[in-house]
């Protein structure tokens, strides 16, 4: 009833979910460039968890293909 | 025997008979190791997020691969002796995927995937919200 996050905020926002877990989660792959693309600014870099809602675990994989990406030059490692 | 997933780049320069006899080469190499390539991508020539030894563009090629470390250990030599090949990038993999990977995979088929995404909030938004908490 007293919960602290609803009455804080005046409009409503659902808690967002890992888009990588769950049943229909999505794989991440180094090689899924546009999917990656959903992960990082502008400038090319990765976008904190806190922000897209992906957890801890998955979080490192997607770091850790994003930065295999960046190595095949399928991603840039600075946009300006 | 383990599988092996590879990526490499080749110089833009060549013609895609080229490529194709580069990777044969590789394929030998393989086989002669006693593994086995169970699937070869050709890309195709895509534009490189920023250039490396001054080309703009290169060659992806994709190997799928069932052999033993030896093999892929005496291919990765000859890649980079190779001066034609920009890179190249092997992972260890614990399946094989026999579907064409998402480089090979046109825009139109996988847009579906993606729609749970575009209800995301701009980046800018949820940066402000962020740093609200």
């Amino acid at each position: 009833m007293t919960s602290v996050p609803t009455t804080r905020k005046p409009f409503f926002r659902r808690r967002k979910t890992c888009p990588f877990s769950g049943p229909d989660a999505i794989p991440i792959d180094y090689k899924d460039v546009k999917l990656l693309q959903k992960f990082t600014t502008e400038r090319g870099k990765i976008i904190p968890s806190r922000i897209t809602a992906v957890s801890q675990k998955k979080q490192r994989e997607l770091a850790q293909a994003i930065k295999r990406a960046r190595f095949l030059a399928l991603m840039p490692y600075v946009l300006d | 025997m383990s599988f092996y997933e590879t990526v490499f780049i080749a110089r833009q320069e060549l013609s895609a008979a080229q490529v194709e006899a580069l990777a044969a080469n590789l394929t030998d190499i393989l086989t002669q190791g006693k593994g086995e390539v169970s699937k070869t991508e050709f890309c195709g020539l895509r534009n490189l997020a920023y250039s490396i030894k001054k080309n703009r563009k290169g060659h992806y090629v994709l190997f799928n691969i069932d052999a033993p470390s030896s093999a892929v250990k005496e291919m990765e030599r000859q890649m980079r002796l190779n001066e034609d090949i920009l890179r190249f990038l092997t992972l260890k993999v614990d399946m094989l995927d026999a579907e064409p990977s998402p480089l090979m995979q046109s825009k139109q088929s996988r847009d579906r995937r993606y729609e749970i995404f575009e209800e995301r909030d701009s980046y800018e938004n949820l940066v402000e919200e962020g740093d609200k908490e």
